[in-house]
């Protein structure tokens, strides 16, 4: 008896090959390393939001905030405090899960629309924050004059500033890990009722799962990702930006998440990589570029709610 | 002392005065229905007790505990289970994963990021139990939302059983069902009386089943009880027979 392939399997294998072998063929499908960088922060980003959208139920359009305190939280900690690259995403992450919790405490019994707007407002302070104290953040031209450290592991010495293939891999390590992390947990009892809370969070309640508390963990685990992921983003750009705190940005994770699908473990993945993808090769030749990216978007919408992904399984 | 006790609750909407003044004792062990014609407020007094609402005025005490301020999934802790008049399922999520969700709540498992493989073992003997003992076993891959309505309806009560609860509130549960769906539905409550040996309060319309089933049945009108005791008593009651019965055997 010959054992049948698993085509799920053979799909996540086909993707993790993919990812680790991107530095190499990037190039030849006119690609390059730090592009391939962008995709996993922005797919990181995007997975860490579909946590909370696409696995509980929760729209949230402020995540771009938590991103945003990431950046600021590494490049912060790099400029001011100590030179160290690892400091600093600690210190991003943490300042975005604070951040989360407390402002999680206050609009978690909201729901639908209202909690997406809320998100909004909360996600515009912080922009303004960051718009506004230019002694600190560097206001609208953004925090420079810093840059990535290499990190000594005692056996080896990462040099992440000097080569963009390291600092890849350095990303790639942070991304398997928040990725197996998110499986993990949607795997085990919390998860599934966070699947119970999206699907039916009137019988969640009447079953004792006290929703509001465990829609909180959701929204911390999610915020706090999300603040890897934009820690990693300033660390690939050696600059903190204003606008990565903009609703705008948090938009765009949406967008990410939605266009290749919000039911499926990879689609935020597959939608961010189409996202930057086009964002790099269309403003090449057009300033509209996000008129593509739009028009595309609405398509997919349209005919094809599971996203990209979704029509691929169809296939 | 009881297992139930609803001392004089009140509940008002605005100017609708929904429940006036009701109280109702459960024993452990006993069937009880709650009947009354439509807008009686029998759905609002089993939100009352469920803690979907606060009740204005009035104390609810299970098991000797004041409920009365305690949020719907607290009650659900203290062993009340719950199903709606509306089928409340998980239904783009299997059979299995809707009970497996209800026996790892109960459990005490809901925060857990893994389990250990006899803390495993052990949900999943449950979950098969609860399966076969619904005959949902065959049905237990399919996603609930592909099952019919009366399958549904036992995949709820199911839920709703696998938290161990000692007193259940079944909301119409054959509401929408044909003859042959109602007459499975009753089946699993009977048996759920008869062999889980837990309370239930039973909302229904379907006379033929409270009277067959109840041990005792309450009547509400407009918001008030307008009488309470075995269904042979209420049956007789002229009161009832004018409010409600009446109008079904005219």
């Amino acid at each position: 008896m010959t054992a049948r392939p698993n085509p799920r399997l053979a799909a996540d294998a086909l993707i993790w090959l993919l990812l680790l072998t991107a530095p190499f063929w990037l190039n030849a499908v006119g690609g390059y390393t730090q592009l391939g960088s962008l995709v996993l922060v922005m797919a990181l980003a995007a997975t860490a939001l579909n946590f909370l959208l696409g696995f509980t139920g929760v729209l949230s359009f402020g995540h771009a905030a938590f991103f945003g305190l990431g950046a600021y939280g590494a490049g912060l900690t790099i400029k001011y405090l100590v030179p160290s690259t690892l400091l600093g995403m600690l210190v991003g992450v943490a300042a975005a899960v604070a951040a989360a919790a407390i402002i999680g405490r206050l609009i978690v019994h909201l729901r639908g629309i209202y909690f997406a707007m809320v998100t909004i407002a909360f996600g515009q302070v912080f922009y303004f924050i960051a718009f506004r104290w230019n002694n600190v953040t560097g206001g609208d031209d953004g925090l420079s004059n810093w840059s990535r450290a290499p990190i000594d592991l005692g056996f080896a010495r990462l040099d992440l500033p000097g080569s963009p293939t390291t600092f890849y891999y350095f990303v790639l390590f942070f991304f398997a890990l928040s990725l197996a992390a998110m499986a993990w947990a949607l795997r085990s009892p919390f998860g599934r009722t966070l699947l119970a809370i999206r699907e039916n969070e009137r019988r969640a309640r009447f079953i004792g799962i006290p929703v509001d508390n465990h829609i909180w963990l959701s929204w911390l685990i999610s915020c706090g990702l999300a603040g890897l992921a934009g820690a990693l983003f300033a660390l690939l750009n050696n600059f903190a930006d204003p606008h990565d705190l903009r609703w705008d940005q948090s938009g765009e994770f949406v967008i990410m998440a939605v266009l290749g699908g919000m039911r499926s473990f990879w689609g935020p993945l597959v939608g961010a990589a189409i996202f930057v993808v086009l964002q790099d090769y269309v403003s090449t030749m057009t300033q509209n570029w996000m008129s593509f990216i739009g028009a595309f978007f609405v398509l997919i919408v349209l005919f094809f709610p599971d996203g990209v992904l979704g029509i691929l399984r169809r296939a | 002392m009881s297992l139930l006790q609803v001392e004089n609750v009140t509940k008002r909407f605005g100017n609708i005065l929904a429940v006036d003044n009701v109280s109702l004792r459960v024993e452990a062990g006993e069937l009880r229905a709650v009947i009354g014609p439509n807008g009686a407020g029998k759905t609002t007094f089993f939100n009352l007790i469920s803690g979907f609402h606060k009740p204005d005025s009035g104390r609810i005490i299970l098991e000797n505990h004041d409920v009365t301020d305690l949020l719907s999934t607290q009650r659900v802790w203290r062993g009340l289970a719950r199903t709606f008049q509306i089928t409340e399922v998980f239904p783009r999520l299997t059979v299995r994963e809707n009970i497996q969700i209800s026996v790892e709540v109960a459990s005490g498992f809901r925060l857990r990021m893994g389990l250990s493989r006899g803390e495993r073992l052990e949900v999943q003997a449950r979950v098969e139990e609860l399966l076969e003992w619904s005959r949902l076993a065959r049905n237990a891959g399919r996603a609930v939302g592909e099952l019919s309505h009366g399958d549904q309806r036992t995949v709820e009560i199911m839920m709703a059983l696998a938290l161990n609860p000692r007193l259940l509130l079944l909301d119409e549960p054959t509401a929408g069902m044909g003859e042959r769906e109602t007459y499975e539905v009753a089946q699993l409550i009977r048996r759920l009386h008869r062999e889980k040996t837990l309370a239930i309060v039973l909302i229904e319309h379907d006379m033929r089943l409270v009277l067959r089933m109840a041990d005792r049945v309450m009547v509400l009108d407009r918001g008030g009880v307008l009488a309470d005791g075995a269904p042979a008593e209420i049956v007789a009651d002229e009161t009832v027979q004018a409010a409600y019965l009446g109008k079904a055997a005219a």
